[in-house]
């Protein structure tokens, strides 16, 4: 199999405010179909690398590839923002009609006004706006300004796509079914997509891959399960927090009993997801319980498995240890219960816990 | 009280009867306080938002500079425009002292400041992030300003209305420039400050109900468009 082409390739970007480096990429590539979120705190520099993937950011030195050829010159850079699109945090709605903003990139690209209207048709009926097409963007609720917003990314049909927190204070229900929508349609038209997100299950769901930003670099990419489970630093350990996910695939659901395979185990949770589901099984590692004999049947842990102690690190006043259970599993253990149960490095044990401590989180087709 | 009560009712008369003179007046001070907001639109609209969009040195200054101008005093523009058109002045082979012309320049002077304040202001309220949008859409430079100008056009509009409801009721530097010839030069305020100063009571009223008219109509628009939503 060829290896797709790249639709977006950068090197050696360098970005300075004030004297001071904001933005230190030696490369970033996003190939076709790809879905890629950034992560990372406040200021680690994911807004400036969308903008300068846009050529919208003035910058030191770097170069940008669209599908193969350089992009330089201003003319150039026009083209290549006619075939992206970008959603910001905030709506920014043009004082004009719901169709006028829907309207608004097709008219700038000089499209005529039969097709104008057909293209912004669809994509109102496509975000349920098609009622409002003759309100006043003014007088939209925060998520209808959203939706709207994004319609009129999607109108001028990209080929990539760039958001920008596009889901930032959203109430969550709003939130997924914007969220959806948006998942929808970057799938059916084989959109490429650059998601900035604060919200790890956002990143979890929807992206091939996860990369993660601190002060202006790349501190790691990778899978979403590589980056959640194998943080390469202490950073990344921290910032993502949920220390276990386990790619599975559902393979029954019994009123919301559900049970999933992962490396051959199988693990009891609770959820909505039909057999045959893509899914990341996600666990705390305060939500897991270490033993070394084999605990009392009674309890209510519905998940039990032998396993090995392969790690264990100093995590302040608790140590985390990483548990080979045919996957591999972290827990958290006070320095206390490590001396007593006489844990190490090699040692048999028994890791538990409940089916409700594990968080469900689909996973998209890669 | 029988100043007041007789002059109102010739004033009216005059106004009912469509007095040739009265009307003369009226038109003259439209055009000529239509062109100089005219004039000063395009000059303050297109200084005012390359001033706004783009960053130089020195340009705090300027924006100052320009929010002084918003005030000027019109006798001094009067002067300063008398001055540069007199006979042995720089531009006085134009030959235009005394003449509608030199009142559209006078008031081209004192609007073309309120304009351009008023044009950075109203750019520079945009969200910064808004240029970004627009250009991430897919516009060109010229699409980026023509967008924005339309974003802003409420505040514009209001700008332009405040230009106008300056220049038509400024007397100093129209009287100084224009010189209040009758059939010629004399507009609504300088006939309205000869017909007091004679004692033509009546003239002086129909003159200035007029004038009240048209600054109640600027007004009655300026609150209308500021009274419209604001945007979010």
């Amino acid at each position: 199999m060829t290896k797709p082409q790249n639709v977006l390739d950068l090197k050696e970007l360098r970005v300075d405010r004030g004297g001071v480096t904001v933005l230190d990429i030696p490369s970033f590539s996003l190939s076709e179909n790809e879905f890629v979120s950034l992560i990372g705190p406040n200021g680690a520099g994911k807004s400036t690398l969308l903008l300068s993937l846009m050529g919208l950011m003035k910058r030191q030195s770097g170069s940008v590839c669209y599908r193969g050829s350089t992009v330089a010159s201003s003319s150039q850079w026009l083209e290549l923002r006619r075939r992206t699109a970008m959603v910001l945090q905030d709506p920014l709605l043009f004082d004009s009609t719901v169709f006028d903003n829907v309207a608004s990139g097709l008219k700038l690209r000089g499209m005529g006004r039969g097709e104008i209207k057909k293209r912004v048709a669809s994509y109102l009926e496509r975000f349920n706006l098609g009622h409002m097409a003759e309100r006043s963007a003014r007088k939209l609720s925060g998520g209808e300004a959203r939706r709207v917003s994004l319609a009129r990314a999607f109108a001028v049909e990209p080929e990539v796509i760039f958001f920008d927190e596009p889901f930032a204070n959203l109430d969550p229900p709003t939130r997924q079914a914007l969220t959806e929508d948006m998942d929808r349609i970057i799938r059916d038209r084989g959109i490429a997509a650059i998601l900035v997100t604060h919200d790890q299950s956002e990143a979890l769901r929807m992206s091939q891959r996860i990369v993660v930003m601190n002060g202006g670099r790349i501190v790691q990419q990778g899978t979403p399960a590589a980056v959640m489970n194998h943080p390469v630093n202490e950073f990344v350990a921290n910032f993502v927090g949920m220390e276990t996910i386990l790619e599975g695939e559902v393979k029954s659901n019994h009123e919301q009993q559900i049970a999933v395979q992962v490396a051959g185990r199988e693990v009891d949770t609770v959820g909505d997801e039909r057999p045959g589901a893509q899914v990341y099984c996600c666990i705390r590692p305060e939500n897991v319980t270490v033993s070394v004999s084999h605990p009392d049947p009674k309890t209510s842990a519905r998940n039990l498995y032998p396993g090995r102690v392969v790690e264990v690190s100093s995590m302040g006043p608790f140590l985390k240890l990483r548990l080979d259970c045919g996957f591999m599993l972290t827990a958290y253990v006070t320095r206390e219960s490590f001396a007593k149960l006489e844990l190490c490095e090699g040692k048999e044990v028994y890791a538990s816990f409940k089916a409700t401590s594990v968080h469900l989180i689909r996973r998209r087709a890669a | 009280m029988d100043v007041i009560l007789e002059g109102l009712t010739k004033a009216f008369q005059l106004l009912a009867s469509f007095d040739r003179e009265v009307l003369g007046i009226a038109l003259l001070s439209l055009k000529v306080s239509g062109l100089a907001t005219l004039f000063s639109l395009l000059i303050g609209l297109s200084v005012g938002t390359l001033v706004a969009l783009t960053s130089f040195p020195g340009k705090k200054i300027l924006v100052s500079v320009v929010n002084t101008g918003m005030g000027l005093p019109p006798v001094v523009v009067g002067l300063f425009v008398s001055i540069m058109l007199w006979r042995n002045g720089p531009l006085g082979y134009l030959e235009l002292l005394y003449t509608p012309t030199a009142i559209v320049i006078a008031q081209t002077v004192i609007a073309t400041p309120i304009v351009m304040g008023v044009t950075i202001g109203a750019m520079q309220n945009l969200p910064a992030s808004l240029r970004l949008q627009i250009l991430a859409l897919g516009a060109t430079r010229t699409q980026l300003v023509w967008m924005l100008i339309k974003e802003a056009r409420l505040p514009l509009m209001a700008g332009v209305m405040a230009g106008f409801g300056g220049v038509i009721s400024e007397v100093g530097a129209s009287i100084m420039v224009g010189g209040n010839v009758r059939g010629y030069t004399r507009v609504l305020t300088t006939a309205t400050v000869m017909e007091t100063g004679r004692g033509n009571f009546d003239m002086a009223i129909a003159l200035s109900v007029i004038l009240l008219l048209f600054c109640f109509a600027v007004n009655y628009l300026l609150t209308y468009i500021q009274q419209r939503e604001r945007p979010r």
